[in-house]
């Protein structure tokens, strides 16, 4: 996994709530295989006006103006901001791989669907939790400025802007070292082998009927 | 020694450490693999040249992308037939047992877990598909990952997990005839909201839950997430028990009887505390029906399609009102369809086919219906509907009856919604675009769904049941 320790950027604003897994990735592309070459898919039904399909090249498709990541002030953007609950529904982990093979790395939000929280950090993405308030200071400050990057420090749990407005958040301990070190976390399970297997032995014993065979 | 509920219990006894930061390492009984979320986390494996730590952990089905009908010829969207022959092979390689099309087993991942008995209550049960909440209804700690933590507990079968909140929701009384448990779990999520459980394990607790059978508990429980929470749970009963008995892989002999005796102790003692406690009375439910994008949108059968005047609503109700293609203030019975779906890993067990044929008996689909279908959510539950009869029923009615999977549900094969399509449907999410691009989906239960197939239009199905 990639290292995350900071990270500079413009920010697009996704101005809605409940955005679910459906909507940043809909389900004919979760038929790939691959992890990669999702980007271009993100958000299809909102930001093409035809029905996309996978593997399709999107350079021609028709454009939906209206759609916020299809502006041009907001083209190269890393940093999405948005309201809460996003990432509800499906656990799909093709939505945290579309947002990033789209380039973003940071999302900013109210609050996170769990399964979805969780799967950013698996791929180096780091989703951030701040207060209703802040995120409504965020749009704006979005909304105002043309060109408005965000800094984010993960040593310090920090967002600021450039005009020196400081945001603090927080973060699991944890998943704030596996990224700060772009720790792979099966590798650090692994690192207590003895421990699950001594555990298992006992748990399977205990319970002789965990160990039925299903054929 | 503290008064523990169901969930403390059933995390304490598979924690296998604690970490520092406040996570845990949980071992993980059982991983159900399905072929949309694990080729990514097969390959993982591969790449890493790491072995599944425990091989006979997992059970593989394809559910998603499968055809529902003309089986004979095989899978001919080929994007989907390599994402299903992919599980075959990866399952293949390692030795996982892989229900594939042509086994009478195969299924919904979520309705032949339980069915099979591979689901067994006090088990940690993980898939990498959110509704995995499902099995909670047999007392087991179940819940959905992503492909990541699929590859993570195939190469080790533990999670690192932090330990959620605890949430009870008490339902007292009974449910009135015709008000089924998807009403009940409509409702609480459009009390709680698609955030209410975000943080929480959710218990279900009551008399209306006491009294509900295994394939309403395992409704209740499949709809959780779309209350935010990952997993919900329901103690270990005499129904549970006696749903398990008999299974094809529940332990027989000596094995059932010290699984019996375990499983008995699977309740939250009495004087647990929870961290939130919310009380319904089922008395008060009414068939439900949503009219809007998101699981929280929804109304009795007849009340009324909101206007958009709750200020902190107003954006959400209006871009929903917009999508649905819904006039505000319009009496939810006015709501008309062109198609039906009846099916899913919500409501496609036995069960729901038997409420679903009883309104439908001796009646026919409206002519205004393009389709109805009801799709059963594995080969057990269809054989076990023909042996009963129910599919003449469906078919006399003017109903498909089609061949076991996820279908419109999610509409990753070929069932799914025209743009500007509405359909009654017993599935789980109305997220636009869901069944289909443009598509607008109504989620109701199985008998609501069948009398709308029959009206064309949402009627009160409770009518159906007096006398």
């Amino acid at each position: 996994m990639q290292k995350f320790t900071a990270h500079h950027g413009l920010v697009a604003p996704l101005d809605r709530s409940n955005v679910d897994t459906d909507a940043i990735i809909p389900k004919q592309f979760l038929k790939s295989i691959q992890r990669t070459g999702f980007g271009p898919y993100l958000f299809d039904e909102w930001r093409y006006l035809d029905h996309g399909e996978p593997g399709q090249d999107c350079t021609n498709r028709p454009i939906n103006e209206d759609f916020v990541l299809n502006d041009d002030r907001y083209q190269g953007a890393t940093v999405l901001l948005t309201r809460a609950n996003f990432g509800c529904g499906s656990s799909r982990e093709h939505a945290p791989w579309a947002l990033l093979d789209y380039g973003f790395q940071v999302i900013l939000a109210e609050s996170f669907a769990d399964i979805f929280y969780s799967n950013c950090f698996k791929n180096g993405m780091l989703p951030i939790v701040l207060s209703a308030e802040q995120i409504e200071e965020l749009f704006k400050a979005t909304l105002n400025e043309p060109g408005f990057k965000l800094s984010v420090d993960l040593e310090l749990q920090t967002v600021s802007s450039s005009s020196g407005k400081s945001y603090a958040f927080d973060l699991d301990n944890y998943r704030k070292y596996c990224l700060l070190n772009g720790l792979d976390e099966i590798g650090q399970t692994l690192s207590y082998k003895q421990e699950i297997a001594d555990f298992e032995s006992k748990h399977l014993k205990k319970h002789s009927w965990l160990t039925q065979e299903v054929r | 020694m503290a008064a523990k509920t169901l969930y403390d219990k059933l995390w304490e006894s598979h924690e296998v450490r604690k970490n520092d930061n406040g996570t845990s390492l949980l071992y993980i009984d059982r991983q159900l693999i399905h072929e949309v979320t694990s080729p990514q986390a097969f390959e993982g494996l591969r790449m890493n040249k790491r072995a599944p730590w425990r091989t006979d952990a997992n059970v593989a089905v394809p559910d998603h992308n499968i055809p529902t009908k003309d089986r004979d010829k095989g899978v001919e969207d080929p994007i989907s037939k390599l994402q299903i022959d992919t599980l075959a092979s990866n399952t293949s390689e390692l030795g996982i047992t892989n229900f594939d099309m042509s086994d009478p087993r195969q299924g919904i991942v979520h309705v032949i877990g339980p069915e099979q008995g591979i689901t067994l209550p006090g088990m940690t049960i993980v898939c990498g598909d959110s509704h995995t909440s499902t099995h909670g209804a047999l007392g087991a700690l179940a819940f959905g990952i992503g492909t990541s933590e699929v590859e993570h507990v195939l190469a080790t079968q533990c999670l690192v997990q932090e330990k959620s909140k605890n949430m009870l929701i008490r339902v007292n009384g009974k449910l009135q005839p015709g008000v089924t448990a998807k009403d009940l779990i409509l409702t609480i999520i459009g009390r709680i909201g698609t955030a209410g459980g975000t943080g929480y394990a959710i218990e279900f607790g009551g008399e209306a839950i006491q009294d509900m059978s295994m394939e309403g508990r395992m409704t209740v429980c499949n709809m959780t997430i779309e209350a935010g929470a990952r997993a919900g749970l329901i103690a270990v009963d005499e129904t549970t028990i006696n749903y398990v008995k008999g299974r094809n892989f529940a332990p027989k002999g000596v094995a059932w009887e010290e699984a019996e005796a375990h499983w008995k102790t699977l309740q939250s003692d009495a004087d647990a505390r929870y961290d939130e406690t919310i009380v319904f009375d089922a008395a008060d439910i009414k068939p439900m029906v949503t009219w809007g994008t998101s699981p929280e949108m929804v109304a009795p059968v007849d009340g009324f399609v909101p206007d958009a005047s709750d200020p902190a609503k107003a954006e959400q109700t209006s871009n929903a009102l917009k999508y649905m293609g819904l006039k505000a203030g319009m009496p939810i019975k006015d709501i008309t369809f062109d198609k039906v779906f009846i099916g899913s890993c919500t409501n496609s067990r036995i069960e729901d086919l038997r409420e679903a044929a009883r309104v439908v008996k001796g009646q026919k689909v409206a002519s205004s219906i393009s389709l109805a279908m009801v799709v059963p959510g594995s080969g057990p539950v269809k054989a076990q509907a023909e042996a009963e009869g129910l599919d003449k029923i469906f078919l006399d009615a003017g109903f498909e009856w089609r061949e076991p999977g996820c279908s419109m549900c999610l509409a990753m094969n070929a069932d799914r919604l025209e743009p500007g399509e509405r359909c009654a449907s017993t599935s789980n999410r109305n997220f636009e675009g869901r069944q289909g691009q443009g598509g607008r989906t109504h989620l109701l239960s199985p008998a609501m769904a069948a009398a709308a197939a029959v009206a064309g239009h949402i009627t009160n199905v409770t009518r159906y049941y007096e006398n």
